[in-house]
C-alpha cells in the first residue's frame, strides 16, 4: 500500500452552539479516490472547507505529508499551493479571461515565468477539451465549461490532492457527464482526490473508498462495493433509499 | 439676447470656468483619496478607525455644503486655522465628497462575493494579493457608475462656491446681472458653460458604464 | 478659554431666531416634496408610456433638470422670471418652484425605475391568474413598488433639506442668513462668535437630517 498522504483526526467544528463536525478521523493514501457522501446539511461541504484552511477548526488536526494545515496561520499559503480546491459554483474570476485564470496563482503564487505557465495551461485546457477558449471569458462559457476551467485551475498548480466540492450540483444535467469525465481522467492518472457528490452512479465508478457522513460523524468508511450493496448502518440504507424509485 | 454682450461676457465665463474646473477636480481627487480610506478602514473593520470613518460618513452626509463651507471659511479663522477662498473651496468639497466616495468604494467592496476570496485564498494567494489581483479590480468596475455620478454630483456642487468669494461661474453671472442688469445675456451663458463642463462627463460616464456592463460579470 | 461665540446664541432671542430661520428653510423643502412626491409619481407613470413624443420630453426635461446644479435653476427662475416676463416673485417662491421641478424629476425617476424593476412574469403571472390591468395594477405592481419607494422618497427629504441651504444665495432669509445676522450684531462683543454660531447652524442641519437618513437605511434594509 502507498503512503499516507492526508490524515484527519479527530476534527470538530463548531459554529457557535451548533457542533457540525464531531471528532472525524480518517485517511487518505497517495493515488487514492476517496468519495464522501451523506445527507444534505451533514458537514460535506464543512470537511472540504476545513480541509482547505478556509474554515478554522476548534479541535483536532489535519496533517499533509505530517505538516498541519491551520486556517490562519502563516504557511498556510504554503500548504493551499498543495491542496487544490474546486467549488460548486466554479468561481471563476469574472474579470479576467480563461487563461488568466489558470496562470495567474502559479504566476504570482509560485514564481513561475508566465510563458512556462501558459504552455502548460494551454496543454491542459486541450486535455479537457477546451483549446480554443483560452481567449474567452467566463461569463461566455457554459456551467460545464467553466467546471472544466476551474479544475485546469486547480492542476496548474500541482497539488498533492484535490478537493471537489459537489462540482456538478449547478449543472443542467447534460452537462454533468463532461465535467464527470474530466475527472475520471484525472482518477486514472493516478491523481489524489476526495470528491464530494450526489452523483451515487459517478460515486461508485470513480471511489476506491467511500465515507459516509451523517450529523458530523463518520458512519462507514468502505470500499464501494461493501457501501452501495451492504451498507452497515441503517442511516447509510435510508440514505441509498432516497436515490431509489419504485411504482407502487 | 445681444450677440455683442455675449461676445463680450464670453472670456470672463471661461475664465471662471476654468477656475471651477480647477478646483472641483482637486476637491475630487481628496475625496477620492479619502473615500479609499474611508472605504477600506470600514471594509476591513479597522478597530477605533473605522468608528472615525463612520462618525465622519454621516457627518458629512447630513450637512449641506454650503454650511460646511461657512464653517470652515468664517469659523475655522477664529479658533487660529486660518484659510483662503480656494483652500476653504477645495477642503469643503472633498468634506463631502469624501464620504460619497467611500460608499461607492464600500459597495463596490461589499458586491464581491466572499467566495472569490476563499476561491483565490484556495490558489494560494495571500491577502495582498487576493486584494490586488481579484478582488479591487472587480469592486472597482462595480463601483464606476457611483463613482462617475459622485463627480457629477461634487462638480454641481461647485456652484456655491462664490459664497466664500471665489470667483466661479455663479459669482460672475450674479455679478453681471447685478452691475448691468443683462440677465438673459448672463444666465445663458451660465447654462450653457455648465453644459460644457457637465456634459461630457456625464457622456463619458454612460459610454464608459455601458462597457463595463458589457465587458459584464455574472460568471 | 477664548470666547467662541456660544454665549451670543443665548443672547436674547438669538436662538429662537436662528431655530425660526431653520424652519423658513424647511418648510420650503416640506411643501417642495409633498409636491414633488405626487408630481414625481406621475411623471414616473408617464415615463414608462410607449409614446415616443412623450418619452422624449420627459426625457429632456428630466436630464435638464439633473445636469443643471441647482443653483444655477434658483437663478434662473429668481432673476430670469423678472427679466423676461417683468414678474418679482419672491425668493421663496422661486424655491419651491425650482425644489419642485427638481423634486418631481428625482422622484419620476425613481418611480420609474421601480416600475420597471418589476419583472415582466410578474405581469404575466398576474395575467394567467385573470386579474385586469387595473387589478394587476393595484393587487400586485403597486405593493411591490411602495417598498422600494418609500426609504429612497425619505431620502429625497434629506437631499431637498440639504439643497435648501441655498436659498440664502437668492436673498432668503433663513438660517445660515439669520446666523450672519447675528454675528455682524454681536461683532464688537463677540468678536469670535462666528465659529460658535456657525457650528451651531451645522449641527442643526445635522440634526434635522440624520434622523431621516437613519429612517430611511431601517427602512430599506427591513423591505429588501
Amino acid at each position: 500500500m502507498s503512503e499516507i498522504l492526508l490524515e484527519v483526526s479527530n476534527l470538530t467544528k463548531r459554529f457557535g452552539e451548533n457542533t457540525i463536525l464531531d471528532g472525524i478521523s480518517f485517511t487518505i493514501r497517495k493515488g487514492e479516490v476517496v468519495v464522501l457522501v451523506g445527507p444534505s446539511g451533514c458537514g460535506k461541504s464543512t470537511l472540504l472547507r476545513c480541509l482547505n484552511g478556509i474554515e478554522d477548526i476548534q479541535g483536532g488536526q489535519i496533517l499533509l505529508d505530517g505538516e498541519a494545515v491551520l486556517a490562519g496561520s502563516k504557511e498556510l499559503t504554503q500548504m493551499r499551493q498543495k491542496i487544490g480546491m474546486v467549488f460548486q459554483s466554479y468561481e471563476l474570476f469574472p474579470h479576467m479571461n480563461v487563461l488568466r485564470n489558470i496562470t495567474i496563482a502559479p504566476e504570482k503564487v509560485q514564481k513561475r515565468k508566465r510563458a512556462e505557465v501558459e504552455i502548460e495551461a494551454k496543454a491542459l485546457l486541450a486535455r479537457v477539451g477546451l483549446a480554443d477558449k483560452a481567449d474567452s471569458f467566463p461569463r461566455e462559457l457554459s456551467g460545464g465549461q467553466k467546471q472544466r476551467v476551474a479544475i485546469v485551475r486547480a492542476l496548474i498548480l500541482h497539488p498533492e490532492v484535490i478537493l471537489f466540492d459537489e462540482v456538478t450540483a449547478a449543472l443542467d444535467p447534460e452537462m454533468v457527464r463532461e465535467v464527470l469525465d474530466v475527472i475520471l481522467d484525472l482518477a486514472k492518472q493516478g491523481k489524489t482526490m476526495l470528491i464530494v457528490t450526489h452523483e451515487m452512479a459517478f460515486a461508485r465508478a470513480i471511489a476506491d473508498r467511500v465515507i459516509f457522513l451523517d450529523d458530523g460523524h463518520i458512519l462507514e468508511d468502505s470500499d464501494p462495493e461493501t457501501f452501495f450493496e451492504h451498507p452497515e448502518t441503517k442511516r447509510a440504507e435510508q440514505f441509498l433509499g432516497t436515490f431509489r424509485f419504485e411504482k407502487r | 439676447m445681444q450677440m455683442e454682450i455675449l461676445a463680450q461676457y464670453f472670456p470672463l465665463f471661461q475664465e471662471a470656468a476654468v477656475l471651477t474646473v480647477k478646483l472641483g477636480l482637486a476637491g475630487i481627487a481628496l475625496a477620492l483619496l479619502i473615500g479609499v480610506i474611508c472605504a477600506a478602514v470600514q471594509h476591513f473593520q479597522v478597530p477605533v478607525l473605522r468608528r472615525i470613518a463612520a462618525i465622519y460618513v454621516e457627518v458629512s452626509r447630513n450637512t449641506p455644503l454650503l454650511v460646511q463651507l461657512f464653517f470652515i471659511y468664517y469659523g475655522l479663522p477664529k479658533i487660529g486655522i486660518p484659510t483662503n477662498p480656494y483652500l476653504c473651496g477645495v477642503v469643503g468639497l472633498a468634506f463631502l465628497g469624501g464620504s460619497y466616495m467611500a460608499e461607492a468604494f464600500r459597495s463596490g467592496l461589499e458586491a464581491v462575493p466572499v467566495i472569490q476570496t476563499e476561491s483565490a485564498e484556495s490558489l494560494g494567494m495571500n491577502r495582498a494579493q487576493t486584494m490586488r489581483y481579484i478582488i479591487f479590480p472587480q469592486a472597482l468596475s462595480v463601483s464606476v457608475p457611483a463613482l462617475i455620478a459622485n463627480i457629477i454630483f461634487l462638480l454641481k456642487e461647485t456652484s456655491v462656491f462664490s459664497a466664500v468669494s471665489i470667483m466661479d461661474l455663479m459669482f460672475t453671472a450674479k455679478d453681471l446681472i447685478g452691475m448691468h442688469y443683462n440677465t438673459t445675456e448672463s444666465l445663458f451663458l451660465l447654462v450653457i458653460f455648465y453644459l460644457m463642463i457637465l456634459l461630457p462627463v456625464s457622456i463619458a460616464g454612460s459610454i464608459l458604464e455601458r462597457r463595463l456592463r458589457y465587458a459584464g460579470f455574472g460568471a | 478659554m477664548p470666547a467662541l461665540g456660544l454665549e451670543v446664541l443665548f443672547k436674547g432671542i438669538n436662538f429662537q431666531r436662528l431655530l425660526l430661520g431653520l424652519w423658513t428653510a424647511l418648510s420650503i423643502s416640506l411643501i417642495s416634496v409633498a409636491l414633488s412626491i405626487p408630481l414625481g409619481i406621475l411623471m414616473g407613470i408617464l415615463m414608462t408610456k410607449k409614446n415616443p413624443i412623450l418619452r422624449a420630453v420627459l426625457r429632456v426635461y428630466l436630464d435638464f433638470i439633473r445636469i443643471m446644479p441647482q443653483l444655477v435653476l434658483l437663478f434662473i427662475v429668481f432673476f430670469g422670471t423678472t427679466s423676461a416676463f417683468g414678474w418679482n416673485i419672491s425668493g421663496e417662491l422661486a424655491s419651491v418652484i425650482v425644489f419642485t421641478l427638481w423634486g418631481t424629476a428625482e422622484m419620476g425617476d425613481l418611480v420609474r425605475g421601480a416600475l420597471i424593476s418589476i419583472p415582466k412574469h410578474q405581469y404575466e403571472s398576474s395575467e394567467a391568474l385573470g386579474f385586469s390591468s387595473a387589478q394587476t395594477f393595484l393587487y400586485v405592481v403597486l405593493p411591490q413598488t411602495v417598498r422600494r419607494l418609500i426609504p429612497l422618497s425619505i431620502n429625497l427629504i434629506t437631499r431637498m433639506i440639504k439643497t435648501t441651504s441655498l436659498v440664502l444665495m437668492i436673498g432668503v432669509v433663513e438660517v445660515l442668513k439669520v446666523a450672519q445676522q447675528i454675528i455682524e450684531a454681536n461683532r464688537m462683543s463677540s468678536p469670535n462668535a462666528a465659529f460658535g454660531v456657525y457650528l451651531t447652524v451645522f449641527v442643526l442641519y445635522f440634526l434635522a437630517c440624520w434622523p431621516i437618513s437613519l429612517l430611511a437605511r431601517r427602512l430599506e434594509v427591513r423591505w429588501q
